[in-house]
């Protein structure tokens, strides 16, 4: 136990130090390897939408709010592609029970989106992500300068504000 | 244990003793908190318990530091005392979980704990899932490596975690998977894409001496290796999943000590193409129980995973039966198709109609004697005899779905489903003799939006069944104040209870406030085990009566 005590003092005090650096040091995508549905093999930290906004939300087929989520901004996603550029990666956290599900679902409902397959979590893990659905945003520069969790009728709303704000150099809150 | 600390320290020391103090400046802090509280009401009537403590909490906090390829965490948890639904074992506070990694591109390493998954997990998989209670992460070391695209070799020795301490047995594992068209430099995407894997796990736990009876001691192997193969081939629309597992003699708790050699074959093909996705999927599972403890029972010290093959549901009253894979033997086959109404056509009207149909059929395998004076499945023998793909008798689980999603016009969306599920509650939850559960469950879910951010949300479930409890009925409506403000009021009732006296209602009022990831939820009222969506979010609670509180962050 005492080591573990000494163990943590030692990365607290190096969290510490950099907390205060953080301000103006946006994290970054972590690098972990997910799936893609085409079976190739993705590092995160490698995700990117040519300096263009990019959208991650972290989706499930057993979620429903998070399904609702995609499903409403698939009706606009054209529209916003055309206006702002940004792109929407879809990931999907289910296990192996159902990952093989996930492309015909997809598929199925006509999505666009880039989705990648986080089977064991990995990449939830990674950033944090404690309630699905959990959306993020990032600058062109791959930086994450917002994120969201849960979905209600009109958030998406918000989140394509943000992205508009991203585009015209305006402050994130 | 100070050997394993003395590991990191150094590690950490090494990796960091590279860096400048400058560089550890411009580290990154991120983590999550979540607090769930729960004051409780006895409720003789519904089985809700007199908590003695009045309040019982848990909470955990994940902090993670990263620089560059730098990478070390830890999460705290606490469990003052566990919500009721947790195993009390929980009890406790303290610091279970933490790491230090370090990642490029061509290799890996991660000491402390950590989660990893071979192929579908049928060998090896170290998952957690904190809503559950569920953790059987591994502690000890990994690598990963990288020496050529299209290959990646992991390897891993530890103990998996036991509540807060960590199990009698020593996990080692080997997999290895190769890209075989990145290995040949095969860019073109007309051609098929294969992937192959394999794996090798082995558990050693020290000899035992287990009494079968006063003459009779069972000689227990100490090193059992499980291996799997694996091939995966895409091409445009195609997938194929396939794995194969055979596990060597392990007499277990799970399967009554005897000595017969597991195995288990999963196969998945699905086609696929804008507005048009199917699936088929078959699995037989044969004595694959696999715990880095012999007389482990509960759901702990798994070392793989054995996916159920049926739709996991999301609405409550459909997912009040939920099937769970049967270690000991099945044969599971599932089918599922996704179609959507193009936009413009008659059904499918200006956004097009999705239609889903889901179809699951569990049976046990059909098992025969060893020889004429041996039962089935005796303590100390060979167990029985079985061949591939012989279906059993007995209906384990089957589930029929249907469900409708349209979207009438910027305001008004609906979606109905309708449910057939057959569910062997004398295997599935070990009530022996009851009579299997035949419900049929029917689900309308509508949603209105009164202005671009403000909605209503109403959902009817009903379920019918002579068995278990008899008829349910549920109804909820949620007001929703996009992007901060929800309010739901729901109530389910057991109406067709064959008992007059337990007829009961559950009501629930819960409200939710969300600022960007931060969101706290209070709900009062009644609940039955389950998962349970509200205000956007989804995730297993416990049975209860009482105010609940959800906090949770993100940072």
């Amino acid at each position: 136990m005492k080591n573990v005590i000494t163990l943590l003092l030692l990365i607290f005090s190096i969290s510490i130090l950099s907390a205060q650096e953080s301000d103006k040091n946006l994290r970054q995508l972590p690098q972990v390897t997910v799936k893609n549905l085409s079976g190739h093999n993705i590092n995160t930290a490698e995700l990117s939408n040519d300096g263009k906004p990019m959208i991650i939300s972290f989706w499930a087929l057993w979620c429903k709010p998070c399904i609702n989520e995609l499903t409403t901004i698939a009706d606009v996603y054209d529209e916003w592609t055309e206006e702002t550029g940004v792109k929407l990666v879809a990931v999907s956290i289910d296990d192996a029970r159902s990952t093989a599900k996930v492309a015909p679902t997809v598929n199925g409902k006509g999505w666009e989106y880039e989705v990648l397959l986080d089977a064991n979590g990995d990449f939830k893990r990674a950033m944090n992500v404690n309630m699905i659905p959990h959306t993020f945003l990032l600058n062109g520069q791959g930086e994450i300068v917002w994120q969201h969790t849960s979905f209600s009728e009109g958030s998406e709303l918000e989140l394509i504000e943000m992205v508009r704000k991203l585009n015209s150099g305006l402050p994130i809150e | 244990m100070r050997r394993l600390y003395t590991l990191v320290c150094t590690f950490i020391l090494i990796t960091t003793g590279t860096l400048t103090a400058q560089d550890l400046l411009q580290g990154r802090v991120s983590g999550n908190f979540q607090l769930d509280a729960q004051l409780y009401q006895a409720d003789s009537a519904i089985g809700a318990e007199d908590v003695s403590e009045a309040m019982l909490m848990n909470s955990f906090a994940n902090i993670n530091y990263t620089q560059g390829n730098f990478i070390a965490g830890l999460r705290f948890e606490s469990y003052l005392n566990p919500i009721k639904g947790y195993d009390q074992r929980y009890k406790g506070t303290g610091v279970p979980f933490w790491y230090a990694s370090w990642q490029k591109e061509s290799f890996g390493i991660t000491v402390g704990h950590f989660y990893e998954q071979f192929g579908s997990g049928m060998t090896l998989r170290s998952y957690e899932e904190r809503n559950l209670g569920y953790d059987n992460a591994i502690k000890g070391a990994r690598f990963i490596f990288r020496p050529y695209k299209g290959i990646a070799i992991k390897g891993l020795i530890g103990t998996q975690r036991f509540f807060w301490e960590s199990g009698p047995g020593i996990v080692r594992g080997l997999d290895g998977e190769f890209a075989i068209n990145d290995l040949l430099n095969i860019l073109s995407t007309d051609l098929p894409r294969f992937t192959l894997g394999g794996s090798f796990v082995s558990k050693y736990e020290p000899s035992a001496k287990i009494l079968v009876n006063s003459d009779q001691i069972l000689i227990l192997p100490e090193n059992v290796a499980a291996i799997s193969t694996r091939l995966n081939i895409h091409h445009k629309g195609f997938a194929i999943d396939g794995e194969y597992a055979h596990k060597y003699n392990d007499p277990s708790a799970i399967n009554n000590f005897i000595y017969k050699e597991g195995r288990s074959l999963l196969l998945q093909a699905s086609y696929s193409q804008k507005g048009f996705g199917m699936l088929l999927s078959g699995k037989v599972t044969d004595n694959m129980s696999f715990k880095s403890k012999r007389t482990e029972r509960g759901s702990m010290l798994d070392i793989n995973y054995l996916p159920a093959l049926t739709r996991q549901h999301a609405y409550t009253l459909a997912a009040m039966y939920p099937y769970a894979t049967q270690p000991n033997g099945e044969i599971a086959l599932q089918g599922q198709v996704n179609y959507k109404i193009s936009k413009g056509t008659l059904l499918g009207g200006k956004y097009g109609t999705d239609i889903a149909i889901n179809f699951s059929n569990v049976t046990s395998i059909n098992r025969d004697s060893i020889n004429n004076e041996t039962p089935i499945g005796k303590t100390g023998t060979l167990g029985y005899k079985t061949n591939y793909f012989d279906f059993g008798d007995e209906l384990y689980f089957r589930d029929f779905n249907i469900e409708i999603q349209h979207k009438f016009n910027n305001e008004f969306k609906a979606l109905v489903s309708w449910i057939n599920m057959h569910y062997n509650i004398d295997i599935i939850e070990g009530h022996p003799g009851e009579e299997a559960v035949k419900a049929n469950i029917f689900i309308a879910d509508v949603t209105y939006k009164f202005s671009s951010k403000n909605a209503l949300k109403a959902e009817v479930q009903h379920l019918a069944t002579k068995q278990d409890e008899g008829n349910w009925m549920q109804a909820m409506a949620e007001f929703t104040f996009s992007p901060r403000w929800f309010f739901t009021l729901m109530n389910q009732y057991n109406y067709g209870n064959d008992d007059k006296d337990r007829r009961f209602h559950y009501p629930t009022v819960a409200v939710g406030y969300t600022q960007d990831s931060n969101r706290l939820s209070l709900s009062y009222g009644k609940q039955r085990e389950g998962i349970i969506c509200v205000g956007g979010v989804c995730r297993n609670v416990p049975a209860s009566n009482g105010l609940s509180i959800t906090l949770s962050s993100n940072f």
